[in-house]
Order: structure tokens, then C-alpha cells, then sequence
């Protein structure tokens, strides 16, 4: 599966990389979805037998051929929800050295960098593969809730209901974009909603 | 100088006015006729008797007031005060500054007494006479930072300077030109401005951070900075856009002159001597469309200021749509007579209105 090319954009944007393998005795990796393929691409196996890798299968199916790699540890979860507290718990007992790889959407990715960043790790241990769905994590500025995997713009609030405009302005502190109401000036006037890339 | 204050409002009612003294001593931005970005800094080291820039921390007629809407706006969100746990000692910092400067430069309305450790702090216009322990918290209603600026006019970023950068680590930020310190918190001097348009392009980011860096203490620095507001509305946040917003469609060819303001931001720049960080108040001050046109020269630069900012500039600070409606109101001042340079109001040497 071909990489999607995000567009230039501001800098407070974030810019992901391309996983490469590191020296070290100890490598996290954390593969959602189609991330998969991005640590079949740089697996090998005397990495792999020192990788604790966690794969958020998100409805895919690479479940088989991750584990065919032989990791140190192998774990399958449904999504990140349902990882999160594992991850948060690896994090902490994380021996110096740790090498950490992120892979995925930039949802998962800016909430475990910020996890990791939490937990001491340093961001120069930390590298990132955007892989699968372009869909973004979103902070209504107005009431301050996170909508998870928006894909178009604007959307509807989860929480409050607003029409919101997606902005590029990223917050790593909240791993999130901004939503900013659309139609403040004007109520109901709300342009018809395309996919954010479009 | 006997400071009146005003009992106004910056919302609901919108009773704030400027008296002639306010009017006389805005902070008029535009130096020449037309306006693009640029590093414009210069040292903070006092200015014309009784400009704006004449002592570190301004104290004007709305100071009471503005307090008063401050507590407001903290009071229905307690976000807009927020400070990272590192960033206490760069509080204590600014306290002292603020302290320090406002009872030597206004010794009528606060008083510093300093024995030791043990500090009493009176602020006469707030009815405030505080005794406490300098550097421990515990004897502070709030921390460092949000007690002080609870009581200093201006928001406030706290910044601390690491990696060659300036992270916004803290901040008091209740009366801003629509963005958010809760998202912005943590972020880096060019994250921060991210949104910024042309800016980047031209290298001013670049150039302000180095000479930001180099700030020393006792050598602070100024620059002015604007955007239009309509409504002496303070709590232009982001949070709270979806309910003000409608008010920029509310202008008129008849009410734009007492509803459009001039928001003119004096931004300074510390640095902090304990924590090496560096404060950076944004004082914001607002000026009705009718009050400027008092001042023929102001009437004519802003006039052909308005009527020529690029459009991307224009979009950003958020006016475009009602653009033509202000150039057509300030074309009645602009006589088309050549102004002075800088931004003084020069009263008694430049023409009045020839119309």
C-alpha cells in the first residue's frame, strides 16, 4: 500500500518519518492497523527477537504474519483503547535504552509520543511511520472535547454539537488538531463537508 | 498623576469609553501609511511622559475595570490561567518584576515593604494589602503568577528558554486576539505562530527568536502589534468565538464608528533573573473608530493603512468581510493631505481635516 503524501503545511503541523531498524537491546514497536506493514518492511529477525510489539488491528488482518516475525513479545488488540493502559505500563518499565517505533494514524502516534514523552523516554528514541487512515484526532476549542478519526471538514462536535472547521494547528500536548466553529459568523450557514485532503 | 477610574464593562452593556487623556495616549501602531510585518522592536526603556511606554508596566483609567472582567472570564473558565509545574519559579520572577515596578513607578497607588523574605504588598486601587512569604507558595491565594496578574492589566505568556527556543510553559491569557493558551501551552516560539500567514515566508520567526534569546535582564524590549475588534469586547478567545462572532456581522455604515475599534497590543519582553526565563505581557488596548477620527493624522493613515493591507493579512486578523464598510467610513478623514512620520498624534502641527 502506497504512503499517503500529506500536503506542506504550518509549523506547528507535525511531520512524520519512515521506521528504519536502531541498535539497541530493547525495541517497543506499535503497529495500528496498516501500520502493519510498515514493521513487516523493516523486520528482521534479530530485531524482532528483541521487540515487544503491539499491533491494534482496528478491523484488519495482519494479525499472522506479525506473529510469524517472532517477536520478543507479541500482543493483539482490538484498538488503541484497548491497548492504552498496556502501553502506559511498558512505557514505565522501560529499560534505558528503549527504542520506540510508532506506526499507524497520527491519532495513535501523537498520543503515545505524549504517553512516552510523559514516561521519560526521549524524543530522539522515538520514530514514527504515518500508515493507514489520514484521519485526525480533533480538540473542539469551544468546549474542549477530542473527536476521534475525523476524516471530513467540517464535522459536528461528539460532545457539543458545534459545526467545526478543521484547522492544521496541532497541539502535542493534546495529540490533537483544532476545531474552530464554522458558522459563528452566520448560523446554519455550513459549507457541505468534503474528506479533509480533497 | 491622579489616575480616575472607570466603572465600565467589556461586554453585555459595553460601557467602556476612553476619555480624551486615553484617546491622546493610545498606542496608535501604524508609523507610516502603509503596514507589512516586520521585527519592530525596540527597548522597553521608558518614552514620552505619559505615553503607554513611559513606565515597564502601564497603568491606565480601565485598570479596575479590566480586573474586574479578568475575574469574570477566569471564573467561567479556569484554563485560560495555567502554568506547567516547572514554571513556578519563573512566577515568583514575575511577581517581583511586577512588584518592584509598579510601586516604584506608580508609589501613590502600590506599595512594596520587603523585610527578608516577609513582603507586604498593597494595591490601593483594588483595596488589596497582602502579607506573604516571597518564594512560598502556601502563603499566596494563588500561585505566583495568577496572583499578580490578577492584578496587572495585560495577558501574560511565561516563557522558558531552552533548546535555542522559547516554550509557552505558563500564561494568564483572558483579553487575547482569538487564540488559545490551553492548545497552545507547551508549544515552541515558531508553533505557537504557526497560524501566522507571509510571516514565516519572510523570515521575521527567525529574526525575532535570536534577538528574543538575547534579551538581557534590565534591558527589556517593546513592539506593537494590532488587529480589529468589533465592540470593546476584551474576551476575544477562541473559546468563546461561537458566542461573539455574530457580533462582527452587527456593523453598520451608522454604528461603525463607535463599535469598530483598533486593538492595539504593546508587547513587551523581560528576562527573568531566577529561572532565566523570559515574561511576555501583551497589553491590550482598544480605541473606538470615532475616537480615533479625533486625530486628523490618525484618520488619514488609517485610512489608507486599511485600504491597502494585503488581503491574506486582512483574512487572518479576521475583518476582511467588513473591509469595504470601514475603508468607505474612514475615506471621510482622509482629505489626502501627506502625514508625519511615526506614531504620534501630533496635534499642534498637523493640518486639520480639509474637508
Amino acid at each position: 500500500m502506497s504512503k499517503f503524501e500529506f500536503p506542506p503545511s504550518i509549523t506547528s503541523r507535525p511531520i512524520w518519518g519512515s521506521l528504519t531498524p536502531r541498535q539497541g537491546k530493547h525495541h517497543l514497536m506499535i503497529a495500528e492497523a496498516e501500520g502493519a506493514e510498515a514493521v513487516l518492511d523493516i523486520a528482521s529477525p534479530e530485531l524482532m527477537a528483541k521487540t515487544h510489539l503491539i499491533y491494534l488491528a482496528r478491523g484488519t488482518d495482519y494479525g499472522d504474519k506479525l506473529r510469524a516475525l517472532n517477536p520478543q513479545h507479541f500482543r493483539e488488540s482490538p484498538t488503541f483503547g484497548a491497548a492504552r493502559q498496556r502501553i502506559e505500563r511498558v512505557l514505565q518499565d522501560a529499560a534505558m535504552g528503549l527504542q520506540l517505533y510508532l506506526t499507524g494514524t497520527e491519532g495513535m502516534m501523537g498520543q503515545v509520543m505524549q504517553m512516552a514523552v510523559t514516561a521519560g523516554i526521549p524524543h530522539t528514541a522515538i520514530q514514527t511511520e504515518h500508515r493507514g487512515s489520514t484521519a485526525r484526532r480533533m480538540q473542539c476549542v469551544h468546549c474542549k472535547g477530542i473527536t476521534e478519526d475525523v476524516e471530513i471538514d467540517p464535522f459536528v462536535c461528539s460532545h457539543c454539537g458545534l459545526n467545526l472547521f478543521v484547522r492544521d494547528h496541532y497541539s502535542r500536548r493534546l495529540a490533537a488538531y483544532q476545531g474552530v466553529c464554522i458558522d459563528a459568523e452566520d448560523p446554519g450557514n455550513v459549507p457541505e463537508s468534503k474528506g479533509i485532503y480533497e | 498623576m491622579t489616575i480616575q477610574f472607570n466603572d465600565e464593562t467589556f461586554r453585555d452593556d459595553y460601557s467602556f469609553r476612553n476619555s480624551p487623556w486615553a484617546i491622546k495616549r493610545f498606542p496608535f501602531p501604524f508609523d507610516k501609511d502603509d503596514y507589512m510585518y516586520s521585527v519592530n522592536m525596540e527597548p522597553h526603556k521608558g518614552g514620552r511622559e505619559g505615553s503607554v511606554f513611559q513606565n515597564r508596566f502601564d497603568v491606565d483609567e480601565h485598570y479596575v475595570s479590566e480586573m474586574r472582567d479578568r475575574a469574570k472570564v477566569l471564573s467561567d473558565d479556569p484554563l485560560r490561567c495555567q502554568s506547567l509545574p516547572h514554571m513556578t519559579l519563573a512566577g515568583w520572577d514575575l511577581l517581583e518584576l511586577i512588584m518592584v515596578s509598579k510601586s516604584e513607578d506608580y508609589p501613590d497607588l502600590f506599595e512594596l515593604h520587603r523585610d527578608g523574605d516577609k513582603w507586604r504588598w498593597i494595591n490601593k486601587p483594588m483595596g488589596i494589602d497582602d502579607t506573604f512569604t516571597f518564594l512560598d507558595e502556601a502563603t499566596l491565594p494563588y500561585g505566583p503568577m495568577e496572583y499578580i496578574t490578577r492584578q496587572t492589566q495585560g495577558d501574560f505568556a511565561l516563557l522558558d528558554q531552552r533548546d535555542d527556543n522559547l516554550w509557552m510553559d505558563a500564561g494568564m491569557v483572558t483579553t487575547q486576539a482569538d487564540w488559545s493558551l490551553d492548545f497552545d501551552i507547551g508549544m515552541n516560539f515558531f508553533e505557537w505562530h504557526a497560524p501566522v500567514p507571509l510571516a514565516h515566508e519572510k523570515g521575521i520567526f527567525v529574526r525575532a527568536l535570536k534577538f528574543l534569546l538575547n534579551i538581557q535582564q534590565g534591558a527589556p524590549a517593546r513592539r506593537l502589534n494590532w488587529t480589529m475588534t468589533v465592540n470593546p469586547l476584551l474576551d476575544t478567545s477562541p473559546e468563546n468565538y461561537h458566542k461573539w462572532g455574530i457580533q462582527k456581522t452587527e456593523l453598520t455604515p451608522e454604528n461603525i464608528g463607535s463599535k469598530q475599534h483598533l486593538r492595539v497590543e504593546l508587547q513587551t519582553f523581560f528576562r527573568l533573573p531566577r529561572s532565566n526565563g523570559l515574561v511576555f505581557p501583551i497589553r491590550c488596548y482598544l480605541c473606538s473608530f470615532q475616537d480615533l477620527m479625533t486625530v486628523p493624522k490618525w484618520g488619514r493613515r488609517l485610512h489608507r493603512v486599511i485600504r491597502d493591507l494585503p488581503e491574506e493579512l486582512a483574512t487572518y486578523k479576521g475583518f476582511i468581510d467588513n473591509r469595504p464598510m470601514m475603508v468607505d467610513y474612514l475615506s471621510q478623514f482622509d482629505d489626502g493631505q501627506p502625514t508625519s512620520l511615526g506614531i504620534w498624534p501630533d496635534l499642534d502641527s498637523e493640518p486639520p481635516l480639509k474637508k
